[in-house]
């Protein structure tokens, strides 16, 4: 088993009033540990879908999902997850918050080494002298911030971000891009992205994979070298070239231009 | 002046230039205080009868505050299991709003007929019927608003439902909880008075009011309801207290 996390042929879809509404149609995604996938999509093509699978907050209707070698039948304590809303409680600190994924996973850590433990990630992510003050008292970047503290606390195998960052402005955005690789460095972590920004998608991941529109398959696969962390990489021709494969991928999963030859 | 002093003072000043409204207003007008009695009438009232005040009083506030807790304890648990279960919610609410539509004067002469006697359990149900309702509502609401990634958060990671009600639903529904509770608190007071007056028994400040009534001693029935407004406001601002202590979180500085 070399990947940590695995989807294989997986269709889903949601009861509704009118009927089945069918959202993910033979999806196939595959993580190598230590890997970090962006997967991106039309609005509503089923993105969130994939994360609560891997999370095992539901359960596909056909196809299987492993983690680490076990297929996922429920939730996990080796699940990190992380949206585009912090949901931060407002009645603890933000020390309190990072920590509540401690109450609940069983850990071998003594209460001393957990709360060292979220103020190491706090100053990982740049917020110390923040760990005492309410979460109403952050701007919106910094409790972003918390939030994927929160989400790595108790050193999960696998990190599910849910657009964390599209309800940032554009300069916070690149702010927390550049964290995040921090944070991939002195914590590594097996990772899926979703996400809006295809920027977003090649400077973060080291694999894109681009879902067709609902009911979503896997359309497209890319695979980004590894670049560094400069931000200006972004503006290579190298990374105009990715970006315009890209875009014509989403294109092709709107259904607003025709599907090439040899495109899988 | 510090903010401490200003919480107290502008308050007792905003009383102080009610009283001195109401005075001048009975005094410009010309009525007698069987028409209207002005607070100047009330100080003899008082000092007669100020023990029965306190015997009364006492009697009014703690069925007031029985009535509550009651209606916090039904009304939290109605509210929970309307705010987890949409077919419970959906077949609750009209017969709740039903329920709540009835005018409580019109139960009291049922509840002292099917209970003869038993005064403080008859005050004690009204109180307490008059005021779950919002307290369910508020916390069915709260509930059933918890965006579902602060569940997904905990559930994620394995957690049970009732840890995600103790971590996360209960702490998050407070400060509509506290809102519900302020207005429960006041309907609580309507409540224990209505059968304290319509059910006369001799007991509580209702009983003082319908006794001032038999005797037209006017001044006594005015003092009686200040005497209400008053309790009425002590229990208030005791809500507010455990309202600062448990969900003063959800104060924002004003600005």
């Amino acid at each position: 088993m070399t990947n940590l996390i695995e989807i294989k042929g997986v269709r889903h879809a949601y009861q509704t009033p009118s009927g089945p509404l069918p959202v993910l149609d033979g999806l196939d995604v595959a993580v190598p540990e230590g890997g970090f996938v962006a997967v991106v999509g039309p609005s509503g093509c089923g993105k969130s879908t994939l994360t609560r699978l891997v999370a095992g907050l539901i359960k596909p209707d056909e196809g299987e999902v492993w983690l680490h070698g076990e297929k996922v039948k429920g939730p996990r304590s080796t699940v990190g997850m992380a949206f585009q809303n912090p949901v931060l409680l407002e009645w603890r600190s933000i020390l309190k918050n990072v920590m509540l994924p401690l109450e609940i996973v069983p850990t071998k850590m003594s209460r001393k080494a957990q709360e060292e433990r979220a103020r190491y990630l706090l100053g990982l992510v740049g917020l110390e002298g923040f760990e005492d003050k309410r979460p109403s008292e952050l701007s919106g970047g910094m409790r972003q911030r918390a939030s994927l503290c929160r989400a790595l606390v108790h050193k999960p195998e696998v990190l599910i971000l849910d657009e964390p960052f599209g309800a940032l402005d554009a300069f916070t955005r690149e702010d927390l891009w550049q964290t995040m690789q921090k944070v991939k460095e002195a914590e590594p972590f097996t990772g899926v992205l979703i996400t809006h920004d295809l920027r977003e998608s090649i400077y973060l991941a080291d694999q894109v994979v681009v879902l067709s529109g609902r009911p979503a398959r896997t359309q497209y696969v890319l695979d980004v070298p590894d670049r560094g962390h400069d931000i200006e990489q972004l503006y290579t021709p190298e990374s105009a070239e990715m970006l315009a494969i890209l875009r014509h991928q989403i294109e092709v999963a709107q259904g607003r231009a025709p599907v090439e030859e040899g495109v899988a | 002046m510090s903010p401490r002093l200003r919480k107290i003072a502008v308050p007792l000043a905003a009383v102080v230039i009610f009283l001195i409204f109401w005075e001048f207003l009975v005094w410009a007008m010309g009525w007698p205080n069987y028409k209207m009695a002005s607070p100047s009438d009330l100080v003899p009232a008082y000092t007669r009868y100020w023990e029965l005040f306190l015997v009364m009083g006492w009697q009014t506030l703690w069925r007031t505050v029985v009535g509550l807790i009651l209606a916090i304890i039904v009304g939290v648990a109605i509210g929970m299991v309307m705010g987890f279960s949409r077919v419970m919610r959906e077949a609750l609410y009209p017969l709740l709003v039903g329920f709540n539509a009835i005018p409580k004067a019109t139960v009291v002469p049922i509840v002292a007929l099917m209970f003869v006697g038993a005064h403080d359990f008859n005050t004690v149900l009204i109180a307490f019927m008059i005021s779950f309702f919002p307290i369910a509502v508020s916390i069915s609401i709260g509930l059933s608003t918890l965006e579902p990634e602060y569940r997904d958060i905990l559930r994620a990671l394995g957690a049970s439902q009732s840890t995600i009600f103790w971590k996360i639903a209960l702490p998050k529904t407070l400060p509509e909880f506290f809102g519900a509770l302020k207005v429960a608190v006041t309907l609580a007071f309507i409540g224990t008075n209505l059968m304290e007056i319509v059910s006369p028994h001799g007991r509580g400040l209702g009983a003082l009011f319908d006794s001032g009534k038999t005797n037209s001693d006017y001044p006594l029935m005015f003092a009686v309801l200040i005497a209400l407004a008053a309790l009425g406001i002590l229990l208030y601002y005791i809500v507010v207290w455990l309202e600062s202590i448990f969900a003063g979180w959800a104060e924002r500085a004003p600005g």
